[in-house]
């Protein structure tokens, strides 16, 4: 399937957003800059409440932003209605219609914009055989899975050709083997579509597996953007070290880890038991996971959690251990602004 | 096996109330009427005798039941599209999110704390060409408001009583149709929007088919109301105006005063079985026919 598209990055700028007026004011989005380039797979990522849904909607043009300019393109959006947009957008819920066959679901954008009817059915038939729901077309929606659900709320996306797609956690209904295989294929349909995409996740492994940009998002503020790989390796804050990866970087207290005046992130993974010096543990509980080990202690009262091959030999519980860690894996955050600090 | 028939006396005891209170109210003036219908009385109503079962089809063919049942069709024919169209009307209106609105959801509703007999009245005396304040109003539009008056004029009493009727039932079918529309998810109306859908297009492809059970509910229930309608024609017109009677229906040459078979217990009777028999079959009509083009939830 080749479609035209138009070039469509997309740019936030100082996008601010308040709900409510006075002192019930909550501001959702505050004052973020995201630069989405053309063809990109961008990740907003964050826990529930952290404004990424409330960003992607007004991409869409489901919101107004209280101040700020969005841009699809050269053109500014802000006053240009959804319609207008050339966005297309998937609902975790799929907001399919349930009185409409797959068929009249998928060819609905179409048919809006009074496309004649052989044309909708031809384009129909086009994206839904890209999904492989071509046998379903003559079903409605309640006689069919979650998965094939997800993948009729994909194809009506898909059919307008839209410069842009919205998604709003359109995997979480699934259960994790579909979710596992689905996002396989949302990648597999990024290169294939060769689209912009902005995808809303709170989900860590879709934002690392999918994304070639991920925006990590907390109470309504930009963490860091950046490819999955540098956000893993270089996190800005203390709210991304532990938000991404699993189990989370051990952010230890001023002093604990090493003389000096700032807090040292150290990922489980990197962490390794030492004969000369480091950090004393006591071994609280060990979680043997078949590929790995976890070893979970306490130094003096922070929880610390060291990554293991399940192959090494495992301490018991209550034993002491010393831990330690080379230079290039100590991260180093201000204690203050929880920024990094890097060498 | 055993065990359930040493439950019997437990069950019988927990469905007594609802079997008395059924069979009292329900199955034995079911049964009586059935009864009554084969009584053929004198005119006084004294003197009854077996007319067996072939009245039922004499009063079917009766002209004066014909005729209030042709007058009913016409009543129901007018209450149950505008009603719903009015009521789904407004209910779209007030499912909006703006200030104020709870005071126009309350306006809209009002009606269903409002006894048919009370809306009624409200309406005689506004139709009134003496007093009433529509006719003042509106007389040059329509100059039957006042000569002879809109309930006395033959050819729109019945659309009249309707006026009356409908506005009676408004806020019953406004709630409904409020809560039908507050249960269409927000997701199917914001991806109509990013699709493009406008107004209309949003209307006629997801609320409508959304509202597709409840409107065939509602419209189950406003017809059977106005095939029973009785309350507003006994204090509108009486069965009225003499002698075309346009406004008898069927409910009013049961029990109206003014009924023509109203010393007969026996005929009465046997038009209300009729009547039974006939909204049965509209029911179901309704329910056969609307069925397969109402969608039900997934």
């Amino acid at each position: 399937m080749t479609y035209g598209w138009a070039v469509a990055e997309v740019r936030l700028e100082h996008i601010t957003k308040r709900f409510g007026e006075g002192v019930d004011a909550v501001t959702a989005v505050d004052d973020v800059t995201i630069d989405i380039e053309d063809h990109d797979f961008m990740i907003l990522l964050g826990p529930s409440g952290c404004g990424k849904s409330t960003l992607l909607r007004m991409v869409a043009g489901l919101e107004n932003p209280t101040s700020g300019e969005i841009f699809i393109g050269t053109q500014k959006v802000n006053d240009v209605a959804p319609k207008l947009r050339d966005v297309a957008m998937v609902f975790q819920s799929y907001a399919l219609y349930p009185h409409k066959t797959v068929r009249a679901n998928i060819e609905f954008p179409l048919k809006v914009r009074g496309e004649s009817k052989p044309d909708r059915g031809a384009k129909a038939k086009t994206a839904a055989d890209a999904l492989g729901l071509g046998e379903y077309l003559d079903r409605k929606p309640g006689q069919l899975s979650g998965g094939q659900r997800q993948r009729v709320a994909l194809a009506r996306a898909i059919v307008r050709q839209p410069a842009v797609f919205c998604m709003d956690e359109p995997l979480s209904n699934l259960d994790a083997k579909l979710r596992g295989e689905t996002r396989a294929e949302l990648v597999d349909l990024h290169r294939r579509l060769d689209a912009t995409i902005l995808y809303v996740t709170h989900d860590q492994v879709e934002a690392m597996t999918m994304g070639t940009h991920v925006a990590v998002m907390n109470r309504g503020q930009l963490q860091q953007i950046g490819t999955p790989q540098q956000v893993y390796a270089k996190p800005e804050t203390v709210f991304v070290a532990r938000f991404i990866g699993t189990p989370p970087m051990n952010v230890m207290p001023v002093g604990l880890f090493e003389r000096s005046e700032v807090l040292v992130g150290v990922r489980p993974e990197h962490l390794e038991l030492s004969a000369n010096g480091g950090l004393p543990v006591t071994v609280r509980m060990v979680e043997q996971l078949g590929h790995e080990t976890l070893l979970i202690g306490d130094a003096q009262g922070t929880r610390v959690i060291l990554r293991q091959d399940a192959e090494a030999a495992v301490p018991s519980i209550g034993a002491e251990i010393t831990v330690d860690a080379s230079e290039a894996h100590r991260h180093r955050f201000d204690p203050a602004t929880e920024r990094r600090i890097d060498r | 096996m055993k065990r359930r028939w040493r439950e019997l006396p437990i069950a019988v005891g927990m469905l007594a109330p609802s079997a008395v209170i059924l069979g009292i109210f329900v199955v034995y003036p079911l049964v009586r009427a059935v009864q009554l219908g084969h009584l053929r009385c004198d005119a006084t109503g004294k003197r009854c005798r077996e007319g067996g079962w072939g009245q039922y089809i004499d009063v079917f063919r009766s002209n004066e039941f014909q005729h209030a049942l042709a007058n009913t069709a016409r009543l129901a024919l007018m209450t149950v599209p505008v009603g719903l169209a009015l009521g789904i009307g407004l209910a779209v209106l007030a499912d909006k999110q703006i200030r104020g609105i709870g005071f126009f959801r309350t306006v809209f509703s009002s009606t269903v704390a409002t006894s048919v007999a009370v809306a009624s009245l409200v309406w005689f005396v506004l139709l009134q060409p003496e007093v009433g304040v529509l006719p003042d109003l509106l007389h040059g539009i329509i100059p039957s408001l006042k000569q002879p008056g809109l309930l006395r004029d033959p050819g729109t009493a019945l659309p009249a009583v309707a006026l009356s009727s409908i506005w009676a039932s408004l806020g019953f079918t406004f709630i409904v149709m409020t809560a039908a529309l507050q249960g269409i998810p927000r997701e199917l109306y914001e991806s109509a929007f990013v699709d493009g859908a406008g107004g209309w297009m949003r209307f006629s492809n997801v609320t409508l088919p959304m509202l597709g059970p409840t409107i065939l509910f509602t419209s189950v229930v406003l017809t059977t109301r106005a095939f029973q309608a009785y309350a507003e024609i006994a204090l509108l017109t009486g069965g009225g105006p003499d002698p075309q009677r346009p406004t008898q229906s069927v409910a009013y040459l049961i029990y109206g005063q003014n009924s023509l078979v109203k010393n007969d217990i026996g005929l009465k009777s046997a038009s209300a079985v009729l009547l039974f028999v006939v909204l049965l079959v509209l029911a179901l009509v309704q329910f056969r026919g609307l069925d397969k083009r109402v969608h039900y939830g997934s």
